[in-house]
């Protein structure tokens, strides 16, 4: 009986895995062939030009792949740094002191957790053109420094690895709070911070909604905005081997880093979650 | 000279809180009032004039409640959402409890979990881009069945309501089939192993184990899933925007709540746009509200 179940388990997971990793392959093996070949038909092989597809995209002047991913680079390094960073802040704040007012914060973050950010998109937009900033990358980085669910998994980490003790031995050592918190409570949340800042980085990686109605210019657009543009353009008229090198250069890189990666993060997705 | 036996340390708590609490003020809280007020003026544009602002009140909601359709994109919303979600438990379910089970013992664990979970790292925007260039018409998936003889012309994917459906609901599945698996299989590590070995003595099968007490037991955060899965699905937008270049093809049957929402946002449409982010705010803040209470409860329940 346990058997017929294992067999079970073992076709349906080998199942899965085929099926989540099938666009992939193809993603993976149509980034080497040729628009022509491409055209042709399905192939479960490498071809051979890869680099050709590459020196294809790089060379468009239509499609600013180098600027683009600079720019995702940048706004999402920066993203992940500050929302990690003021996230732990916040949530020493409520964890480490006691003070008037700390209940409603406390709960008023955790309200806040769930309003979609959608749903202020509009507020957003018309104080981003007020503040002329439209077209800048300012409005995409400054506003993350306000994570809900960053300071909740946080704060669930700090209470379960941060003794207080610590704290007070730097402060009888005559350590300032700043100082304590930068030397001595960061390096404690080590690796809270490490599993959510890549989760930060992706999600700003992936980000499309916000980006697309702020960015409007050649120069400051972000992989996703060139990925959609390409989809809006006339699709037919497009070299595929180029297609399918951009989405290659969009997803791949984060591939291999989730791969090297993936034990630390799926751990870190069940830390922070609920328990029953 | 030394009036206070210990350094009140309060005042750090408020310097500690307060980057959170400004810039949450300044580029969530404000614009979101600001979108509540909104909602209530014609503002719009039509090709280089303005019109309004000027004070309608309701007529807005008004508006997208009949004529714009808003409860027909809800429904194309929550249609999507559950072609994508009941596979997904399901399959989930499955996975966490042969995971989880000790007397199975399943081999490469760690290597399905980075596999299973591996979509969901990926760019939505690409994901759909590729989908959109492995289902046309002269794509991929069209080839190996015309080779394999199983259909003789091109299936037209996104000319079709089903299949353009489908083929978005196919994407969230594979998205989020991997992060619930894991989810839930942290609940069920939770459970007392004692009860599943008292359990396995007393003869009971798998399916019993499974029915009678891991089902129970898990209920909590199956809801929790469900709820949070729901408020995800409500915010659905890059994949159906990307796969139909922004106009829910066919006849909008795939248009979704945001991408409406982001359509009126474009053509810098406020009053409606307004009303569409109140109508999804109302939608979710029900939600929340459950699901806040949950988290609420098991935060204190931790403490």
């Amino acid at each position: 009986m346990l058997k017929l179940e294992r067999t079970i388990a073992y076709i349906v997971l080998i199942f899965m895995t085929c099926l989540s990793l099938f666009p992939f392959i193809i993603l993976i093996v149509n980034s080497t062939r040729l628009h022509s070949d491409i055209s042709k038909g399905f192939s479960i092989l490498p071809s051979k030009y890869f680099l050709q597809n590459w020196i294809n995209l790089f060379s468009d002047k239509n499609i600013p792949i180098l600027r683009a991913l600079w720019n995702s680079v940048l706004i999402s390094t920066l993203t992940a740094s500050l929302s990690v960073y003021f996230s732990a802040v916040t949530a020493y704040g409520i964890h480490m002191y006691s003070f008037k007012g700390k209940e409603v914060a406390f709960r008023f973050i955790m309200l806040v957790m769930m309003v979609p950010p959608q749903v202020s998109a509009l507020g957003f937009l018309r104080l981003i053109m007020k503040m002329n900033l439209l077209d800048n990358f300012i409005p995409l980085i400054i506003p993350t420094i306000a994570a809900p669910i960053v300071f909740f998994f946080i704060l669930q980490y700090m209470k379960s690895s941060l003794p207080f003790e610590i704290v007070e031995a730097a402060r009888i050592d005559g350590s300032g709070e700043i100082r304590t918190f930068n030397t001595i409570v960061l390096p404690i949340l080590k690796p809270a911070i490490a599993v959510q800042a890549i989760f930060g980085f992706v999600g700003s990686w992936n980000n499309y909604f916000m980006p697309a109605l702020i960015i409007n210019s050649k120069g400051n657009k972000t992989i996703p905005i060139l990925i959609a543009q390409l989809r809006s353009a006339d699709y037919m008229k497009f070299d595929l081997g180029k297609v399918y090198m951009l989405i290659f250069i969009a997803i791949v890189p984060l591939m291999i880093v989730y791969l090297l990666l993936s034990k630390y993060i799926i751990r870190g997705i069940t830390m922070g979650s609920v328990k029953g | 000279m030394r009036k206070k036996k210990f350094i009140s340390y309060s005042k750090w708590g408020y310097l500690f809180l307060a980057p959170f609490f400004i810039i949450y003020t300044i580029f969530a809280l404000i614009p979101l009032l600001s979108t509540f007020y909104n909602s209530f003026f014609e503002n719009y544009r039509v090709g280089l004039t303005q019109v309004g602002p000027t004070f309608i009140g309701l007529d807005n909601y008004k508006e997208i409640l009949t004529n714009a359709g808003v409860p027909k994109y809800a429904m194309n919303t929550l249609i999507m959402w559950l072609l994508g979600f009941v596979p997904q438990i399901v399959v989930s379910l499955l996975l966490s409890v042969w995971f989880a089970s000790s007397a199975l013992k399943i081999k490469g664990q760690s290597f399905f979990k980075t596999v299973i979970y591996l979509p969901n790292l990926i760019m939505a925007a690409a994901f759909s881009m590729l989908f959109f260039t492995l289902f046309s018409d002269a794509g991929p998936i069209n080839s190996i069945l015309t080779s394999a003889g199983l259909i003789n012309e091109p299936i037209r994917y996104l000319s079709m309501t089903n299949t353009s459906r489908g083929l978005i609901a196919l994407m969230n599945f594979l998205m989020w089939y991997g992060n619930t698996t894991i989810l839930l299989m942290a609940g069920i590590l939770g459970i007392d192993e004692s009860l599943f070995e008292a359990a396995r003595m007393d003869g009971a099968t798998s399916g019993q184990i499974f029915s009678k007490i891991i089902i129970p037991l898990l209920i909590p955060i199956l809801v929790f899933v469900m709820i949070t899965s729901l408020i995800g699905g409500i915010q659905m937008f890059d994949v159906p925007q990307i796969l139909t270049k922004g106009d829910g093809l066919p006849n909008r049957t795939t248009m979704t709540l945001i991408m409406y929402l982001n359509k009126h946002l474009f053509s810098r449409n406020f009053g409606l746009a307004g009303a569409v982010s109140v109508m999804i705010f109302l939608i979710t803040a029900v939600l929340s509200f459950i699901v806040y209470n949950f988290s609420m409860k098991s935060y204190y329940a931790d403490k």
